[in-house]
């Protein structure tokens, strides 16, 4: 596993993260692993506050000082977590980079984009001004911005939202890094950008082979873009498989319930209420992570808990081929009883 | 829609806007002109001065304005018109470099307070305090009493009295900037705590900065003109419009000319630069703007 040929670029193994708050210790991840190979579009899915994004985070330490991360994270021979500063420095936006979920705000106002982009190139590459200009502008349209050498010196408010993110995408692959960690890339953008931006990213990661992290809670993104699919709920992962298994053979009844609230256009379409197919919501909320669980911690909201569910907390385990769930009670059949 | 409004919308250079913003307000641009007035007649003062200030001609001392004297003759015959020109480069000199040290000192303090936290924060924060305790005058007259009163010792003591103030605000900003997505976003690529600071912090904070510089330069120059009034600030014969109200002391009930026109000028100096600052403020603080 650990050797750099065959293996996985990015090994995350049992990560956990914990935040001492002034009303205790809050355990936002609990024992994550994961692999991500070269190339590949990895979807961490769930709901608001299961972790997802404190998981990545964690991995090239850009959680406030608040957090405690134990684990490991192999990347190119180096461990991540815990490495000295001006060593995780090298690798952010380099090797591995992060998009941001709002791009009205990710980007300096008071400079132009070219300069905030070249900002990196001259950081990481040491690329001379005038290189540094003509390159700008080439991942400009690298990411279809139109009139790139003319957008190159505008400012963050004299574009749109899907345009910035468009500019924090270039910034992100300015490197040409192996992994670009995606955080909710189009939830502040609407429909029509989404698309674009998405198809932005699959273009790139065919172009340049980078991996992709995408984090988000839209299924229907999920389907679009992804090869293997991670499910979260409560700091831990309870499902993972290739994204067409996922969707064909759900086995955790969070994951059903999951696919259960996406609005289907076409059932939708069908129209008077004839054949039309109500949108289940999953009971409950996702419950408060002051202690570690000792119980599987969707029980509280899931139809198939039994005693044991509520006693002991379900290990990972491979169902169907590279389908992992951590259920005691996995199946496709109806999770959310009606 | 918007991406396309956008595209075709015209390019406005940030700073023309800016100035096109200042040029609506009518109180803003009063006290720029007047200030611009003061700064171009301190630095060119001895080609504005008709007289050497320093000139005594006893055969016409305490006159009225006239056609000669504008301002009229002091006690000693010195054309007050010419001291007062003179006296802007003390007051200005002092308000300036005043200013300028305080920032100097206050905004890195200020910026490792508020962007590092941990243990620089309450230290820098406690002797902020501590500083704050002392009024300006115990530090201004116990400076003058150890160093002597010079212009320079002025300038140093209105300095420190500003440090605090300045640190306050620039830890503040900083407080508030770290926590921006554009911050996480810069340090997420890469970034070092030095560019964090120099391109992502400072730079945005600049439009607060400059307001603190508007409040304290008219500040500066009321502190230069109390002190020198009690005679700790710029000694004769350099003029200064404090040590010109001083002497005109006791000639108030004679000749109340001698103390209206440098009392006029500090007047001027100081509302002209308050006037700018509020303008200032209103244009650079988004929560203002209208």
């Amino acid at each position: 596993m650990s050797d750099a040929g065959g293996g996985p670029l990015l090994a995350v193994r049992d990560v956990s993260v914990r935040f001492d708050t002034d009303d205790g210790a809050l355990h936002a991840v609990d024992g994550v692993s994961f692999d991500v190979a070269r190339g590949e579009v990895l979807a961490i899915v769930g709901e608001s506050g299961c972790g997802k994004s404190v998981t990545t985070m964690s991995l090239l330490g850009l959680l406030p000082d608040t957090a405690t991360v134990c684990g490991e994270a192999h990347f190119g021979g180096v461990q991540l977590i815990g490495a000295p500063a001006a060593a995780l420095r090298r690798i952010r936006g380099r090797e591995i980079s992060f998009v941001f979920q709002d791009p009205m705000t990710s980007l300096n106002p008071v400079f132009t984009v070219g300069r905030q982009i070249g900002e990196v190139l001259r950081r990481h590459l040491g690329m001379s001004r005038a290189d540094t200009r003509s390159r700008t502008v080439e991942l400009l349209g690298l990411v279809g911005i139109p009139s790139p050498e003319r957008r190159v010196d505008e400012y963050p408010h004299q574009l749109s939202g899907g345009m910035r993110q468009r500019v924090m995408i270039a910034m992100a692959i300015a490197c040409e890094p192996k992994v670009l960690i995606a955080d909710e890339p189009t939830t502040a953008l609407d429909v029509t950008i989404q698309a674009a931006v998405l198809d932005v990213l699959r273009e790139l990661r065919e172009r340049l082979g980078m991996a992709i992290v995408l984090i988000t809670h839209d299924l229907g993104v999920v389907a679009d873009v992804a090869d293997r699919v991670i499910i979260m709920y409560a700091g831990q992962k309870v499902e993972e498989a290739p994204v067409e298994e996922l969707f064909a053979h759900p086995q955790h009844p969070y994951t059903i319930g999951l696919l259960g609230a996406v609005p289907h256009a076409p059932a939708a379409a069908a129209g008077n209420g004839r054949g039309r197919r109500r949108l289940v919501e999953i009971p409950g909320r996702v419950p408060a992570l002051t202690a570690p669980p000792d119980h599987c911690p969707f029980a509280p909201r899931c139809p198939r808990a039994d005693d044991r569910s509520r006693s002991e907390v379900p290990a990972l385990e491979t169902v169907r081929p590279e389908h992992l769930v951590a259920c005691f009670h996995p199946g496709e059949r109806e999770a959310v009883a009606p | 829609m918007s991406a396309v409004d956008v595209t075709v919308a015209p390019r406005v250079r940030t700073r023309r806007r800016m100035l096109l913003r200042l040029g609506r307000r009518p109180m803003a641009v009063a006290g720029l002109s007047v200030a611009t007035v003061f700064v171009v007649a301190a630095i060119l003062a001895p080609l504005v001065a008709p007289y050497d200030p320093a000139d005594t001609n006893f055969g016409s001392v305490l006159q009225g304005p006239s056609a000669s004297h504008v301002m009229g003759t002091d006690d000693l015959g010195r054309d007050v018109f010419s001291r007062v020109v003179f006296g802007a480069r003390a007051s200005l000199e002092a308000g300036v470099l005043a200013t300028l040290l305080a920032m100097v000192v206050a905004v890195p303090l200020g910026l490792v307070a508020g962007y590092y936290r941990g243990w620089w924060d309450p230290v820098i924060s406690r002797a902020t305090d501590v500083v704050l305790a002392f009024p300006f005058l115990i530090i201004a007259v116990g400076m003058a009493a150890i160093f002597g009163p010079s212009l320079r010792n002025v300038v140093v003591a209105l300095g420190v009295t500003a440090i605090p103030w300045i640190v306050r605000v620039t830890r503040g900003e900083a407080l508030a900037l770290r926590e921006q997505d554009f911050v996480r976003a810069a340090i997420a690529n890469g970034a070092g705590d030095r560019t964090i600071l120099a391109r992502h912090l400072l730079p945005n904070m600049a439009g607060t900065l400059l307001v603190q510089a508007t409040v304290w330069i008219p500040q500066a120059i009321i502190g230069e003109a109390v002190l020198s009034f009690l005679g700790l600030g710029v000694q004769p014969p350099t003029p200064s419009w404090g040590s010109m109200l001083s002497a005109a002391q006791p000639f108030i009930s004679l000749d109340a000319w001698l103390a209206l026109f440098p009392g006029l000028a500090i007047f001027l100096a100081t509302l002209s630069f308050n006037l700018l600052g509020d303008g200032l403020r209103d244009i650079l603080d988004p929560r203002t703007r209208r």
